[in-house]
């Protein structure tokens, strides 16, 4: 278990790396930030004043090294444009996507568990064949036409729900979170849903194609033989085997969620990260980038990781090859 | 006394949408308390839908279309599910063919074993757990209080078919029905399985049903033998009779395919052709395409009759000649 754990810190370091120089390397082959920076106005010797503040003036490679030196000693660097840290700007948007994707994912699962089971237990009902075409819909709608087509109806004609902004948040841990206040979950419901769409129709799917594939199994039959109540089979035999897959993919699509939930929070002006990476790259801010990005790598990783985790306690099958 | 077990003219059909296959088509046999019925035939013969039927477990788009299963005493077929859902795995209960698959992968055999108990009777959870260690003891698993905490996966496929089996115990069922249990499983286990379950029915009073393609399982196992043929019985009798002198030309195909009953250096018998399909089966002798003895007299079907004292078979053409006077 431990060395298993150790490769995949020495993985994720790697990874890192990998992302690091990319970004750098991006952002130079995709222009110059002092072109945007710095005023054109600026003359000559501002201009070479702002450019050796910002430590552009070095050759690229040696950027990249200062920049390494400093990122092992915990500084990522400041935002050329708000000259302040660039993981603080990430961290104070943090907990708005954060609960915006955590909440969209819990969304997904308890309606489309419960909607996938019943889809799969009743194949040619007529309620499960609505619900298999909804969840066709569900995923292959755009995400920005959903937000708009939210906002017209509950908050333009209706008038039921806030359109932009957090509302009234809650201070914990230095972090304001908007999911413990009425106000912060009325403005939270429409970037949810509409975040949550795509994923309650994998959900759904995934869920039903695996009742539909287990049902048929001969340990179902086995436990009717048993005598057992059908809602055991079902809610205990079967229900365990299809947590496997949603679990799996669940857990990385929480990654993406996090990370592209650009779309939904620049329809609900949602002051979440996504916001912030578009607005950086516009302007070349590369040390936001870079540390957003590093970010994100992270988190894929750490997902990933508690995802293996959660097959050992699922899979009793999986456990036992990573004691051995 | 009257049969633990009493099938008359069962009709299971499954209504596909290229016809309706008649996988049992009048199937009728009975059990003694005690006594084991060998339920022989090919893939395809219809053997394991009856045994699915008895349990009241034929899927969609199957259906019990006819005939009775009186379990001592009590019709079976019309029965609520409720009720048959009590009598599942309490009175009567089912060992599956693949000891692989029937064991849920995720939970352990404790859960799956206390879960019988308390399906069928109001006992503590202690007193759940002990009775599935006593079941574990009595099929042969060594260390079973260990064992209870281990996964399907962690055991052998012998393993898993003693746990099957143990299952299947758990409430001192009147009837077992045993669905290719051994199939799966080397030899040597077999034997062991095969000497253990003979040794608990004949101890328990259980009656069993054991359902093969296996004659040579059959002849060490039953008391009597019932040989089905594309949804039909048709033969049956006491195992030693129906093996020494069979009397229907497909029963005595397949006993003389049996690879070591030929004289060495012969070449193998075999029956010829395939199983028909029993989607809209013609009338008529079954095997009569495949039959040696066949005339014209076989496109009219033969009843089921008793041609020797116990020995019924459903044939024009019988092999009398050779049973012994």
């Amino acid at each position: 278990m431990t060395v298993f754990l150790l490769r995949r810190l020495l993985q994720a370091v790697g990874v890192v790396l990998a992302m690091t120089l990319l970004v750098f390397l991006g952002v130079f082959a995709v222009g110059d930030p002092v072109e945007i920076l710095i005023s054109p106005e600026a003359d000559q010797l501002e201009r070479e004043r702002a450019i050796r503040e910002l430590g552009l003036d070095l050759p690229l490679w040696r950027q990249y090294l200062v920049f390494l030196g400093n990122a092992l000693q915990g500084d990522l660097g400041r935002s050329f444009v708000f000259n302040e840290p660039a993981l603080q700007l990430i961290y104070q948007r943090m907990p708005a996507t954060l609960e915006l994707a955590l909440g969209a994912t819990f969304l997904a699962l308890i309606i489309g568990l419960p909607l996938g089971l019943f889809a799969g237990l009743r194949p040619n009902a007529w309620g499960s064949r609505t619900i298999m075409a909804g969840s066709i819909l569900g995923f292959s709608l755009p995400t920005f036409w959903v937000g708009l087509m939210l906002i017209m109806v509950f908050a333009v004609q209706l008038g039921w729900l806030p359109s932009t902004g957090r509302g009234e948040t809650v201070t914990i841990l230095g972090m304001r979170w908007s999911f413990l206040t009425w106000d912060g979950l009325l403005h939270m419901a429409m970037p949810m849903l509409s975040l949550s769409l795509s994923r309650i129709g994998l959900v759904i799917r995934l869920t039903r194609s695996g009742v539909r594939e287990n049902m048929v199994m001969d340990y179902v039959k086995f436990a009717r033989a048993k005598g057992l109540s059908p809602n055991r089979i079902v809610f205990v035999h079967v229900f365990r085997n299809i947590l496997i897959p949603v679990v799996t993919v669940m857990g990385l699509e929480l990654g993406g969620t996090i990370a592209f939930s650009v779309v939904t929070e620049s329809v609900f002006a949602w002051p979440g990260m996504g916001k912030l990476i578009i607005d950086s790259i516009n302007v070349l801010d590369r040390p936001v980038i870079v540390a957003y990005l590093m970010l994100i790598v992270l988190m894929f990783i750490v997902i990933n990781l508690l995802v293996d985790l959660s097959y050992s306690v699922l899979d009793p099958r999986v456990r036992l090859e990573s004691r051995e | 006394m009257s049969p633990t077990l009493e099938v008359r003219d069962l009709q299971t059909h499954f209504f596909t949408r290229a016809g309706v296959v008649k996988a049992v088509d009048g199937v009728s046999y009975s059990l003694q308390r005690g006594k084991v019925l060998g339920l022989v035939g090919e893939s395809g013969s219809g053997k394991s839908v009856s045994g699915f039927s008895i349990m009241g477990l034929v899927d969609e788009p199957g259906r019990i279309v006819g005939g009775s299963i009186r379990f001592q005493g009590r019709e079976l077929v019309g029965l609520p599910e409720p009720e048959m859902r009590s009598l599942r795995g309490n009175r009567i209960a089912m060992i599956f063919q693949d000891p692989m698959m029937t064991l849920n992968p995720v939970l352990r055999i404790d859960v799956q074993m206390i879960e019988t108990v308390l399906a069928h009777e109001k006992v503590s959870h202690t007193e759940a757990r002990a009775r599935a260690r006593d079941a574990l003891g009595m099929v042969g698993i060594p260390s079973p209080d260990e064992r209870l905490k281990s996964y399907p996966h962690q055991f052998s496929g012998g393993m898993r078919q003693r746990v099957a089996i143990a299952i299947a115990l758990l409430h001192r069922p009147d009837l077992i029905v045993a669905d290719e249990p051994t199939t799966a499983l080397d030899v040597t286990i077999q034997g062991q399985i095969l000497a253990q379950v003979q040794k608990l029915a004949t101890d328990l009073g259980t009656a069993l049903i054991w359902i093969t393609h296996d004659l040579s399982v059959v002849a060490g196992l039953a008391d009597d033998i019932a040989v089905m043929y594309a949804g039909r019985v048709v033969e049956s009798g006491s195992v030693d009779a129906v093996l020494d002198a069979p009397l229907h030309p497909y029963t005595h195909g397949l006993i003389g395919s049996v690879p070591s009953r030929n004289r060495r250096g012969a070449p193998l018998q075999q029956i010829p052709g395939m199983t028909p399909s029993v989607i809209n089966l013609p009338p008529g002798c079954a095997f009569r395409a495949r039959c040696p003895r066949a005339d014209g007299i076989c496109q009219q079907t033969p009843e089921m009759a008793e041609l020797l004292p116990g020995r019924t078979a459903r044939c024009f053409h019988p092999h009398l000649e050779t049973v012994p006077a």
